[in-house]
């Protein structure tokens, strides 16, 4: 474990979403999902990896799992992804888009209440949607909201949105976890330390960056959710004491077992291991106007020199599946399963340099175990195998300390991660779209941002897999970023614990909604 | 005004002006760290607007040597600023965990300052005996493995195999003393272990070598008793360097032990440092620093000044 990596899990998870779920991606016994529906009660202890002393309740702050999860436990949001990975409602009954998707008619639940009993009205949406919006914001979620030309209210409980665009993708915004649902002060703005909330959860105690505790509303307005009593989440930052505190039954779920070490608690009788397929891949980005990436040739020469198996079984320790070189996840909707896979062939790789009219190559990686656990390892394995195509990569070994602010978006060829995005719109605006703050490949290929555009307003769901189909292979055959593996989300529970058969894989634990969705057996 | 109070305001004064140099190179350090705290904060959901923003709001945009200024002001008078990251005073930030490291610490010093010097006199007492040798051997053997390696040898024996103790020492949620004190065992007796050596060995030694003095001699053929020889005529005279190794001892016990911090989860001002140096909180990490360097400056005062009480030439001078 890194210090880095706990302190920016979910770096560029600006919005958490949900793929797909597969029950191949489980790892549970048989008994565990013979159960039958949730139950009440328990109290659930957690050992976090992350979590930090500088957490507040602003929601404007939020930027790890551990005030994630908290978070969507105590403040509802419009809507959540379900284990389809689509976006349902939540505190929204329903959503409307109009025909060109730039105007959306939320309606609020009339049940929905606060802990201290108020119902929630269009005045508390607006207040808690502006805090992140305007000048002086430093949220994260600021860039997804400066599509909204104007939010306003029709009568207490219907909140219309009027984008500069049109954008099919728009509900998906709101299950982010940034923009959970505040009361408004009156005034039009929300008291960001405020813990009143509509969530199942009312907060009890909480120390940044030591624990938090949260017991269930009694008069929680959703049905079938928020099963225990009680949840404890403690932040239990060294991995060996995650494990041994999980082994001894002082927590009943982990989050990050190291995996080095992973088989020791798959031997204890009381405890389970749960995988999650999840959108979180680890990327190689090269910088496409920069000398010798600026030639497809070579782009193309690296993505075949890599041998993407044998850093998933030995890097990756199997916790992985093969990416081939574009962001879409086999779980999300509209990935493109038709594109042949990239494998390792260094004569491939060769006749490829042979196009760009050179004998060998010498290029430098820059890389940290910051960018992601194993990606120093990653990077000598890579330049081990390109040796065979006539490529010599110097690995060259960065500080973890201000990697994302030194190393990431400044060098042309580094390692990097993206947490993923609910849908192939979002992960192709954030991070390929030329222009985007975070495209780290500088990639500006004109017909992908002309589909891009095309498809942000498109209703239609078979011309938008066309579309979404084509800039994948855009993006793998042209694009800068070598994607070699995609990795999965790996936890560790006590037995009794249990969960439904389909869950949201879009990130680790359900996507962070344990809370409310899980339950002890 | 005696030699001796010279000597100690002298000593006072040496320490308030190291304190101050602590803190300036402290502040030197920090603006050398790569990186940003805005960055930091708003992970990489960072644009340049609102890093920008962020950075104004602070006060981040001011030269350095008016920032320093700023805090050393604030510090004289008592405030250390409210966290960058948090906004929370940072006063409240330190205290509940000050409070917990104080805890540990006092702990572990408890059982390991009487165990190491009564185990060293008892070492000096039969020295070159078995009990000897063993006493020196097991220290000796604990000191040379590392923290974290005592630490989890410890959790491996005792909890997870015999289940005794917990792994996780969350004193924060202990309901009681006695709670408190089963709840931090495990990282106590780590730390015992890693600090016994040290000051057994130093005050056998130097019990040791003023039994080599010719007034000890003079009280042996007086026919004192061995006992009375080591701890009425030894000890007194041995007692400045063995003051100094347990001065020493309980400053690292303060300041030194955030890896038993990490593996326990235990709450403490250690993590707080490395969680605030981590998220770039400078006024949390000077505040924190300049409370390290206080307690080891103040403890090695201390013992200066109680080595120069235990000095009867230092004592009865004019």
């Amino acid at each position: 474990m890194t210090r880095h990596d706990t302190l920016r899990p979910t770096r560029r998870g600006v919005l958490a979403g949900g793929a797909a779920a597969t029950a191949a991606g489980l790892i549970l016994p048989a008994r565990a999902r013979a159960q039958s529906g949730p139950q009440k009660g328990g109290t659930l202890r957690v050992g976090f990896t992350q979590g930090s002393t500088s957490d507040s309740l602003d929601p404007a702050t939020f930027n790890n799992d551990f005030m994630l999860a908290s978070g969507y436990a105590v403040f509802s949001t419009l809507t959540e992804i379900a284990p389809d990975g689509s976006a349902r409602p939540d505190l929204a009954e329903s959503v409307e888009p109009s025909s060109d998707a730039a105007t959306w008619t939320f309606r609020l639940r009339d049940d929905a209440a606060f802990s201290d009993g108020r119902t929630v009205t269009a005045a508390d949406v607006i207040a808690s949607i502006r805090h992140h919006m305007g000048e002086d914001s430093n949220s994260g979620v600021k860039p997804l909201l400066e599509q909204i030309a104007d939010i306003r209210a029709d009568g207490d409980k219907v909140v219309i949105f009027e984008l500069e665009t049109g954008n099919a993708d728009f509900p998906f915004v709101f299950n982010d976890y940034h923009l959970g649902i505040r009361q408004d002060t009156g005034d039009g703005t929300i008291d960001p330390d405020s813990r009143v909330g509509t969530g199942g959860y009312v907060i009890e105690a909480f120390e940044p960056g030591v624990r938090i505790e949260l017991v269930r509303r009694d008069d929680y307005w959703k049905a079938g959710a928020a099963h225990f009593d009680r949840v404890v989440i403690l932040k239990v930052g060294d991995a060996a004491a995650r494990m041994n505190a999980l082994m001894t039954g002082e927590v009943d779920l982990i989050d990050r077992p190291d995996l080095k070490t992973i088989e020791l608690l798959g031997r204890n009788p009381n405890v389970k291991i749960h995988t999650q397929d999840g959108t979180l891949h680890y990327t190689m980005p090269m910088h496409c106007d920069a000398a010798p990436f600026d030639d497809v040739n070579v782009r193309q020469a690296l993505k075949y020199a890599i041998d993407r198996e044998q850093m998933i079984d030995t890097v990756l320790r199997g916790y992985g599946t093969v990416g081939n070189d574009h962001p879409i996840a086999r779980t999300m909707p509209f990935y493109n399963g038709d594109l042949e896979q990239v494998s390792y062939d260094p004569e491939r790789a060769r006749s490829h340099l042979r196009q760009a009219g050179l004998d060998s190559l010498d290029v430098t990686l820059h890389t940290a175990d910051a960018a992601f656990n194993g990606a120093v390892d990653a990077s000598v394995l890579f330049s081990e195998s390109a040796r065979a195509a006539g490529i010599n990569i110097e690995v060259s070994r960065e500080p973890d300390d201000g990697y994302w602010s030194n190393v990431w978006l400044n060098r042309p060829f580094c390692c990097s991660y993206w947490g993923g995005r609910p849908t192939p719109g979002l992960m192709f605006s954030t991070g390929y779209a030329a222009g985007a703050d975070w495209n780290d490949t500088n990639w500006d290929n004109a017909r992908f941002n002309e589909l891009l555009a095309s498809t942000r307003a498109e209703l239609d769901q078979d011309r938008r897999a066309e579309m979404y189909g084509e800039m994948q292979k855009l993006v793998k055959e042209d694009g800068g970023a070598l994607i070699p593996a995609f990795g999965q989300y790996v936890s560790a529970m006590s037995t009794s614990v249990a969960m439904p058969e389909e869950i949201s894989e879009m990130w680790d634990l359900d996507s962070q909604r344990f809370v409310e969705r899980w339950w002890f057996s | 005004m005696s030699k001796i109070q010279r000597l100690v305001l002298g000593r006072l004064a040496l320490g308030l002006l190291t304190l101050f140099a602590v803190s300036l190179l402290m502040f030197a350090g920090l603006e050398f760290l790569p990186g940003d705290l805005a960055q930091q904060i708003l992970g990489q959901s960072a644009t340049p607007d609102t890093v920008a923003a962020f950075r104004a709001e602070l006060g981040l945009d001011q030269p350095p040597h008016i920032r320093y200024l700023d805090w050393l002001g604030g510090v004289a008078r008592g405030d250390l600023g409210n966290s960058l990251a948090s906004g929370r005073p940072v006063t409240d930030l330190i205290g509940p965990r000050l409070a917990n490291t104080l805890f540990l610490a006092g702990y572990a010093a408890a059982i390991a300052v009487p165990l190491a010097v009564g185990l060293g006199l008892m070492a000096a007492l039969w020295r070159n005996t078995a009990f000897d040798r063993g006493a020196n051997l097991g220290a000796l053997s604990a000191i040379s493995m590392p923290e974290f390696f005592v630490a989890y040898l410890l959790i491996l024996f005792l909890s997870i195999k015999a289940g005794l103790f917990p792994t996780l020492a969350r004193i924060d949620m202990a309901s009681g003393p006695v709670d408190a004190l089963h709840a931090t065992f495990l990282p106590a007796l780590t730390l015992i272990l890693v600090v016994v050596a040290h000051m057994m060995r130093m005050t056998r030694a130097a019990i040791i070598n003023v039994l080599a003095s010719p007034y000890i001699e003079m009280a042996r053929l007086k026919g004192v008793s061995r006992r009375r020889v080591i701890l009425v005529h030894a000890l007194p005279n041995a007692l400045a360097p063995i003051v100094n190794v347990v001065a020493l001892n309980l400053a690292y016990l303060i300041v030194g032990v955030v890896v038993v911090e990490v593996v326990f989860s235990y709450p403490g001002l250690g993590q707080l440092l490395v969680d605030a140096v981590s998220s770039r909180d400078l006024p949390i990490v000077q505040a924190v620093g300049l409370v390290f360097a206080a307690v080891y400056i103040t403890l090695n005062v201390l013992a200066d000044i109680a080595s120069m009480i235990a000095n009867p030439r230092l004592r009865h001078g004019s």
